[in-house]
């Protein structure tokens, strides 16, 4: 509340400040901490000490008495890295390697196929000057239903006698071990997320001017050449942000296999689903040793993705100074990841050139 | 040259061409939820039968789905208390945050926004894990808040990132109006910005509340009570009355009673929600 009243007074400074800056811009560190601190604090709690929490838990083993409501009542202690030395060794290490190459499967290849699809979709969709409403809204629908919904959909028409074999006309058992298991998972989250790609990728091709498709017909690019030279170098920074946070998503990816061939199924079992298993079984402690590890390899991926690809998940906000002139009508032209940030640029850049 | 361009594009191949692949867009996006619709209405005599309408349409598997003892109508309560709570929550202090970051000029502003994106970049299970032991021992398990407070793990970055963006693209003169007219800072939000960006905050409150309806792993993890479960887990767990081994009629007659309202505000605000999405860039 201080803050407002140490605002209150800013309008008459305002005519002396430079013609760019706003009332709002001077010492305001101090006032952005305080407006920011209810966030920042919600997700320290539930994020950042969680996550060195698991890393404590980690390390500790907890005792194996149950009380009556199916939980562990208490007794834990310090084993140091064991947790860790059990996951790589024996048949654990079996188990944990299996869910490893799991879950890395699942995301290279839905992470690929979505991409394909997506890119597909979003060419078509922009081609398309018919019915544009009506693909986006059911290109939305996947999107929209409960992953744990779409799983028990796409299970019912993996059953034995269900759709899928009468309308390929087998008799495959899908939905329960082996490869036809996981191609289930793959079928199934391809359909729900590439069409979300679709949309993102769609969004930034409407970024891009028509004038540049018809400088290269004049020089006579043809259709295949314009798409690898002007589209894709220019749909990158949007494409490249949906496909972070798609790999980000597989790789963390539970409630799909769970619900879709269930727990404990060698073929498709991810390392979310290892921990969650553990975890129900009360066994804390290798619970949060295999999260952590999942945790290090989600960083490790996103670090890596961001430094090879130079995916820029903020837009160009962390390049450019929040000042910084940009060109004026950069609404239009920007690419949809960058674009929003280049706004605010451009109201900044409106009051300077006036 | 130009009217080469133009022969190439009205060619019947190129006009018709794109609105082949938009049949095949919507019937790939469709037809598996055609499928669980029409499944739904299916007797459960002949739930197996793969016929594309179902022969006598039934309501047998709804009424089974909202009938005695399998608490369905109490799950979809639970559902939307902590997909409602989550969002207002999250839009509360969402909002705050947002204009913050879209209107204050401060050191480690882009650092702040990029911690809040990440945040919401962390693997579920390692976050329910440590809150799961952290809830036995509060004694917050089978309640309400021990669902709702982890959700903001996802939900508040998402908001906070979309609603930025969107008070980014308000002129700041707006503000500046509005305190040259004697309001303060605080009255200025209060006053001009938060009617104006209304559609925006709308936006972000669907966007955050499909997310936090469709959350699983939270809901599964922390709740082993049936009557405080929420939709998504009940669906999952369900038993059914009709003794096949899985009761595939009743989920998916669950499974339209769940998703149709979400398909519904999808098509009624699909142009926002597009906004809203690609704006963000999350999720």
């Amino acid at each position: 509340m201080s803050a407002t009243a140490q605002l209150a007074e800013r309008p008459s400074k305002q005519p002396q400040k430079s013609r760019r800056r706003t009332s709002f811009n001077e010492g305001t560190g101090r006032l952005a901490a305080i407006l920011l601190s209810p966030t920042l604090i919600v997700l320290a709690l539930v994020v950042v000490y969680p996550i060195i929490s698991a890393l404590r838990e980690s390390l500790y083993t907890s005792g194996q008495q149950i009380d009556d409501e199916g939980f562990v009542v208490e007794g834990s202690q310090f084993v140091g890295l064991d947790n860790y030395t059990a996951i790589f060794s024996g048949e654990t290490g079996e188990r944990f390697w299996n869910a490893f190459y799991n879950t890395t499967f699942f995301t290279v290849t839905m992470v690929v196929l979505e991409t394909i699809l997506g890119v597909a979709m979003a060419l078509v969709m922009h081609k398309a000057f018919k019915g544009r409403a009506i693909v986006r809204a059911s290109i939305l629908v996947p999107w929209a239903i409960p992953t744990v919904v779409s799983a028990l959909l796409w299970k019912w028409i993996f059953q034995a006698d269900g759709a899928a074999n009468a309308l390929l006309g087998t008799q495959i058992l899908w939905s329960t071990e082996g490869w036809q298991s996981v191609l289930s998972v793959i079928i199934a989250d391809t359909w729900k997320t590439a069409p979300f790609i679709g949309l993102l990728t769609l969004a930034g091709l409407q970024t891009i001017p028509d004038e540049v498709y018809e400088a290269a017909k004049v020089d006579g690019a043809n259709a295949w050449q314009q798409f690898l030279r002007i589209t894709l170098p220019l749909v990158k920074p949007a494409l490249l942000v949906a496909v972070l946070f798609r790999i980000l998503d597989t790789l963390r990816i539970f409630d799909l296999p769970f619900v879709l061939v269930g727990a404990n199924k060698d073929s498709v079992e991810t390392l979310s689903m290892l921990a969650y298993d553990e975890a129900s079984n009360t066994r804390y402690g290798p619970a949060a040793a295999y999260a952590t590890i999942l945790f290090l390899y989600v960083a490790l991926v996103a670090y890596v993705f961001v430094k090879l690809l130079g995916a820029d998940i903020l837009g160009d906000a962390v390049k450019r100074k929040p000042n910084g002139k940009r060109r004026g009508k950069s609404k239009d032209a920007a690419p949809p990841g960058a674009n929003t940030v280049a706004m605010a640029g451009s109201t900044h850049g409106g009051g300077s050139v006036s | 040259m130009s009217t080469n361009i133009k022969a190439a594009e009205a060619s019947p191949v190129r006009r018709y061409l794109p609105l082949l692949g938009v049949a095949a867009i919507v019937l790939y996006c469709l037809l598996p939820f055609y499928w669980m619709f029409v499944s739904a209405f299916r007797r459960p005599l002949d739930q197996f039968d793969n016929s594309l309408l179902p022969s006598p349409w039934s309501l047998d598997n709804l009424k089974a789905v909202f009938g005695e003892g399998v608490g369905f109508g109490r799950a979809l309560l639970n559902s939307l208390i902590v997909a409602g709570v989550t969002t207002i929550l999250v839009l509360i202090i969402g909002l705050i945050a947002a204009y913050t970051l879209a209107r204050l000029d401060f050191r480690f502003k882009n650092v702040v926004l990029a911690i809040i994106i990440t945040t919401s970049m962390f693997p579920g299970i390692s976050l329910v894990i440590p809150l799961l032991k952290l809830f036995i021992d509060i004694k917050w398990i089978n309640t309400y808040q021990a669902m709702i407070v982890p959700s903001l793990s996802f939900a508040l970055p998402l908001a906070v990132w979309t609603l930025t963006t969107f008070f980014r693209q308000m002129p700041r003169e707006l503000e500046q109006a509005a305190m040259v007219d004697g309001c303060t800072p605080a009255q200025a939000f209060r006053k001009v910005i938060l009617p104006l960006a209304a559609p925006g905050v709308f936006t972000t409150a669907i966007i955050t509340f499909i997310a936090a309806w469709n959350e699983f792993l939270i809901a599964l993890s922390m709740v082993n009570k049936k009557e405080i479960q929420t939709a998504n887990v009940a669906i999952s767990k369900f038993t059914g009355i009709s003794g096949f081994d899985q009761p595939f009629g009743t989920q998916m007659a669950a499974g339209v009673v769940v998703t149709i309202p979400l398909v519904i505000a999808v098509l009624i605000f699909q142009r926002r929600i597009v906004a809203g999405l690609t704006a963000g860039g999350v999720k």
